[in-house]
């Protein structure tokens, strides 16, 4: 194979790009997206083989969200070995952010008219705007917001589960209580978040009707270039060396620390980035969606995330886009085919590809190193066989 | 509602005999009365049998004000025949008959109606409406035909009538009735409700009483009670101190009285927190103590442990849905036999989950979290395609029903505290399994030197089962008692599985009293918090000092000592 790390000196980006096979059919692929789907919906008449549905576009729009919220758990979970199972907690959190900000836009069209505050918030005989949805009728707040709560609570909480080194199922468990803990606050009316019912009704997103061809389309470009970045982003860290470091710590943690690294500041870095991506991937989810509510904040759903990643592939970044689609178009059509078998399909995913494909549909494709693939049932057979037979 | 511990153990399952006994004394002792009043009817009736029938005619008055005036004083003597006919005009059964102008109770039966005369209180012939013209009766008149009602039950001869009356005296507080009640007091026999009698008495007396003394003396009464009942009526009294220009002294016995009586209320108030806390503990306990042993002595993560649980309340439903044609209803063995069945049933599918799922991951405890929570959505989808989604019915047995009430507002439901004692069992069995079976040595052995423990002959891979399938059997067992007091649905399982991590997390893994002492603490905790700030931000708080917890102590309350560093 060309070194092309020697050959693309000049921009070492580019280099390392290249050499990611299915980063770049994954870019491709986006790309390609981004241009044909719009395009299928809106200048190819309906009737035409080539058409896209305006709800074909909506629901690759949001699985598009969903690859990029799996991309940030393999980012952690694949590359450092955080298990994060609140990984919805950051989605949500971005998602009410971009929600607040739509609900401020309905202004005075809502049902009862009233020009500041929103519907569920006159329902309940408020007076005043709480102190913080002040700034969200300004879009560029909104963006940063969603991506500065998430990143903020990932830090505050990495740091202090990292320092005190709560690793493993431990950590598991705690990101689950602090998902579950944000779930019950959410459903509580006096939160000032909509509580049960969340924040929905949204007119328009910057002027535009969330209801038209062309806003809808914008998000599904928006979607795409924003995984595309993520992407590029995410493949970034693992290649540099501060990647190399987390690798090392997800393979063996304690020994990178006695080798004098601070794995504390490595992990609390990988996961506020993770806990950023989901930001964004909420934000891009709500306005396709059109309602959030604290059900996004269900333990379920965070370990449904999880089993995408393993579904395409831990530790590849495409394979969770890859895990993120097939599991989500999956959902889609069982549930609406057969939904009693929607949860038989998804717990036998959860098991059989624990058991039989620990590296996911990547990694049983040979050209994504399906050579060296060994499923967990050959590694305990070996493991069997060296205790000569007990087990 | 009589509150006193002793009518109230009169009434629970243990006393049921005894309660039998009075009940006949009872009705022997209201037999004789009513031979008495027979014979010697002056004694007890105010109105002859002439005054009677002349005073209800005037029932039939035109002006309201007439009717008002002529209810209250049929009810100020204290009659016994007068409640059933103020009842009856209550009813809107209160009748003139045009033959006779006789006021008569008229109920109707088919298309004629019975007629039953006022003074006699027996039948006395039958007709169509036609014949009767009703008395009329407006919400004025409704109202205080109540109230007349209320204080003539002060004289009714069942015992139960005139403790609620006394009751709705003491609620009511109104300082007219404050008479009858004297009279009252004079008649009364049974001592617990003349006690009751007294204390409403005293209440009243502190507001409408003329001389200082008497107030004082009703303020000792008070200040011997500890219900939120007179905690109230005191505050009220010293809060119009100042308006009402009450004697100083008055208030300020008043202000003692009613701080006594807070102090006494505030400890009964931690009493019953902490009763509840220990109650909410104990359910944890149940929930969590299976996966104390799965995730605590053999490191697995089990995500179906709830799906146990609910595999448990299902079992029970399903015996006792078996059982019902044999049993009666409230009968105590089907859930003797839901135990054993729910923890074999549960403990079987542990043992087929252990040697397919959960064999192959060991030393993985990531994938093994996931593994199982795939099994977890497979149980549920299974026990949803099976029983359907809705909520089971499961009927608690009769032992379990009923309550023990404190007057000072603690109310102890008896199956909370059999949900609190089958805990502690379920514990104590599983300690002494531990600690003196064979099956918990060779557990124990395998946890601790799983290599060493296989080349002194021990079959490894048995006991792993044996051990999950026990984790899982006590989670069934778990299941029975959640049956009880929480909804048997496939969503079960859901409710109670974080929880449960949260117990033995906070407990410290592979520690049985750790998960007591955390599933106890928790559950305290939680309803100490709740009263402050609500049941939903209690828990989240919970859940946040958890979160905070684990980073000062990784390893729970009570973490096993040891050098091993994982990873």
């Amino acid at each position: 194979m060309t070194d092309y790390r020697q050959k693309y000196k000049m921009t070492p980006v580019v280099g390392w790009l290249l050499q990611d096979r299915g980063g770049m059919i994954l870019l491709a692929i986006l790309i390609a997206a981004a241009i044909l789907v719009p395009m299928g919906n809106l200048l190819v008449p309906e009737g035409s083989a080539f058409h896209v549905p305006t709800w074909m576009l909506s629901l690759l729009g949001k699985y598009l969200c969903y690859a990029l919220l799996a991309l940030s758990v393999d980012l952690i979970w694949g590359f450092c070995g955080i298990l994060s199972l609140g990984h919805g907690a950051f989605f949500a959190l971005g998602g009410y952010s971009m929600g607040m900000y739509l609900m401020r836009q309905i202004g005075d069209r809502g049902v009862y008219g009233d020009p500041i505050l929103p519907d569920f918030m006159v329902f309940l005989n408020w007076k005043e705007l709480p102190w913080y949805w002040y700034g969200f009728d300004m879009f560029w707040f909104a963006i940063v917001m969603a991506m500065f709560v998430p990143g903020l609570l990932a830090f505050v909480f990495g740091f202090l589960a990292f320092r005190s080194r709560v690793t493993g199922v431990y950590l598991s468990i705690i990101t689950q209580a602090m998902t579950y803990a944000l779930l019950l606050a959410f459903f509580r009316n006096d939160m000032g978040f909509g509580g049960n019912n969340g924040l929905t009704d949204f007119k328009d997103l910057l002027g535009f009707s969330l209801q038209s061809d062309g806003t809808r389309a914008g998000l599904f470009v928006a979607s795409c270039v924003f995984l595309g970045a993520c992407y590029i982003v995410a493949r970034g860290i693992t290649q540099s060396r501060l990647g190399k470091v987390l690798i090392a710590i997800r393979d063996a943690e304690s020994r990178v620390r006695f080798t004098g690294y601070r794995v504390e500041y490595y992990k609390l870095f990988v996961f506020t980035v993770s806990a950023v991506m989901a930001g964004i991937a909420g934000a891009l989810y709500v306005p396709q969606v059109g309602i959030i509510n604290p059900g996004e904040f269900a333990p379920a759903l965070s370990i449904e995330i999880v089993i995408w990643v393993a579904v395409g592939g831990r530790g590849t970044l495409y394979g969770a886009v890859l895990g993120a689609f097939i599991v989500n178009y999956a959902k889609t059509f069982f549930t609406g085919v057969m939904p009693d078998f929607w949860l038989f399909f998804l717990g036998g995913l959860f098991i059989a590809v624990t058991l039989f494909l620990p590296k996911g549909v990547i990694g049983a494709v040979p050209a994504f190193g399906a050579a060296d693939r060994q499923s967990l049932l050959t590694t305990w057979r070996k493991r069997r066989a060296n205790e000569g037979g007990k087990a | 509602m009589r509150n006193d511990i002793f009518s109230v153990l009169r009434r629970s399952p243990f006393f049921a005999s005894k309660a039998r006994c009075a009940a006949v004394q009872m009705i022997a002792v209201l037999a004789c009365l009513m031979a008495f009043v027979t014979v010697a009817p002056n004694m007890a009736q105010a109105f002859s049998d002439e005054e009677l029938r002349n005073i209800a005619e005037q029932l039939n008055d035109k002006s309201a004000t007439t009717k008002v005036a002529v209810i209250e004083q049929m009810a100020a003597d204290g009659d016994p025949r007068v409640a059933p006919i103020l009842k009856a005009m209550l009813d809107g059964d209160l009748y003139v008959r045009d033959s006779d102008e006789h006021v008569v109770i008229a109920t109707k039966k088919g298309k004629v109606y019975t007629h039953i005369d006022i003074v006699s209180g027996e039948e006395s012939g039958e007709s169509s409406s036609k014949e009767l013209s009703k008395i009329k009766v407006n919400n004025r008149l409704r109202g205080a035909l109540r109230d007349a009602l209320a204080t003539l039950n002060l004289f009714s001869p069942d015992l139960a009538v005139r403790t609620a009356a006394v009751e709705q005296i003491m609620d009511a507080r109104d300082p007219a009735m404050l008479p009858l009640l004297l009279r009252a007091i004079d008649r009364e026999e049974d001592e617990t409700l003349l006690a009751r009698m007294q204390l409403a008495e005293a209440t009243m007396a502190l507001a409408a009483g003329e001389t200082t003394d008497e107030r004082l003396a009703a303020i000792l009464v008070l200040a011997s009670e500890t219900t939120p009942q007179i905690r109230a009526v005191l505050s009220q009294f010293v809060a119009s101190a100042e308006a009402e220009g009450y004697q100083p002294e008055v208030v300020e016995a008043a202000k003692d009285a009613l701080e006594s009586v807070e102090r006494r209320l505030s400890t009964w108030q931690t009493v019953g927190d902490v009763y509840r806390g220990i109650s909410l503990g104990s359910v944890l306990l149940l929930a969590a103590v299976g996966l104390a042993i799965t995730f605590g002595v053999m490191g697995v993560i089990n995500m179906a442990h709830g799906e146990m649980i609910m595999i448990g309340a299902y079992t029970t439903f399903v015996v006792q849905q078996a059982l019902a044609p044999f049993l009666p209803s409230g009968s105590a063995w089907s859930l003797a036999i839901s135990v054993p069945a729910a923890f074999l049933v549960a403990g079987a599918v542990g043992v087929v989950i252990e040697r397919c799922v959960i064999r192959f991951l060991y030393g993985r405890p990531l994938e093994t979290l996931l593994a199982t929570w795939g099994v977890s959505l497979v149980l549920q989808q299974a026990i949803r395609s099976i029983f359907g989604a809705t909520n089971q019915q499961v009927t608690a047995p009769d032992f379990m029903s009923g309550a023990i009430e404190f007057s000072t507002g603690l109310v102890l439901t008896y199956n909370r505290l059999w949900i609190i004692l089958f805990s502690v069992i379920v514990v104590a069995g599983i300690a002494a399994v531990l600690r003196y079976t064979a099956f918990g040595l060779q557990m124990r052995a395998v946890t601790q030197n799983r290599r060493m423990a296989g080349s002194v002959g021990i079959r490894t891979g048995y006991v792993d089962a044996l051990t999950f399938g026990l984790g899982s059997g006590i989670a069934g067992i778990a299941g029975v008692a959640l049956s009880q007091i929480s909804n048997v649905s496939p969503n079960l399982g859901q409710t109670y599985i974080i929880d449960s991590f949260m117990v033995v997390v906070f407990g410290g893994v592979g520690n049985l009293w750790g998960t007591v002492l955390g599933a106890f603490s928790l559950g305290i905790v939680n309803k100490f918090l709740e009263p402050v700030a609500g049941a939903v931000l209690a828990k989240i708080f919970v859940l946040i000092a958890l979160i905070l917890f684990i980073q000062k102590r990784p390893k729970g309350l009570f973490a096993l000592k040891g050098r091993a560093v994982e990873a």
